[in-house]
């Protein structure tokens, strides 16, 4: 009840956190979950992005898909800025495990160690994983 | 639905949109502007040669908000506004400024 109140007087900013855990192609989850992500930027809260596991190649730079016939979304990624979403963190195991570093990404990150991600994860209020 | 442009046939979906968002070019967006009541104008033409170059560069068209804030810092506050940006496009920058520019729908536009 006194959520829903607040939110009438555009009182209450929730944290959120969007949790993507999957490659950006063969499935549409990483696709979704970018398009999610832009439409909560229209209301206000204080959105963030985790990329974990297989997740970490939707940052990574030089995309092609002309060979699996998907439209190359990575460049939107970039857009977050504009849509004032700057707090993007990237497990640092999951990258090095793929055998990436920062600079293979094509949008400034935080990277962080499971700890410290897990940490930001019981910070917010609202945890969505794709 | 089809539209006839300098002979050739161009698909829009059931709103007005094109179909191949390749089929665009500036006669195109003249015969899309005429569907909406809209004579364009050099103002117009800002905005869709500002939208067409934000697509290209982030694969999406902005939502009205972003877009309101990034017209506003390339062509100056006068036109980074609401009311000027409504005035141009009455039924809203966003879906049809888009439209006109040859865009998809913007993501999360209702």
């Amino acid at each position: 009840m006194s959520d829903e109140m607040d939110f009438e007087e555009g009182g209450t900013v929730k944290k959120f956190m969007f949790v993507n855990r999957k490659a950006p192609y063969g499935t549409i989850y990483a696709l979704e979950g970018l398009e999610v992500v832009l439409i909560s930027a229209a209301f206000d809260q204080d959105v963030s992005l985790a990329f974990v596991d297989d997740g970490v190649f939707q940052l990574v730079k030089g995309q092609k898909t002309d060979g699996v016939e998907m439209k190359n979304f990575s460049p939107t990624y970039r857009a977050l800025e504009g849509y004032d979403i700057e707090k993007l963190y990237v497990d640092r195991e999951s990258l090095e495990a793929r055998g990436l570093t920062e600079d293979d990404l094509l949008v400034d990150v935080q990277v962080m160690s499971a700890a410290e991600m897990g940490d930001m994860m019981a910070q917010q209020d609202v945890l969505i994983s794709f | 639905m089809a539209m006839d442009v300098n002979g050739v046939s161009i698909e829009t979906d059931e709103e007005g949109f094109l179909v191949n968002l390749s089929d665009w070019n500036p006669d195109v967006a003249l015969e899309l502007a005429k569907g909406e009541s809209i004579e364009l104008t050099e103002q117009h033409w800002e905005v869709i040669n500002f939208l067409r170059e934000y697509y290209d560069e982030y694969q999406i068209a902005p939502a009205v908000r972003v877009l309101t804030k990034a017209i506003g810092k390339k062509l100056g506050p006068d036109k980074g506004n609401s009311k000027y940006l409504y005035d141009l496009f009455p039924y809203g920058p966003g879906k049809q400024a888009c439209k006109i520019a040859g865009l998809p729908k913007p993501t999360g536009c209702i």
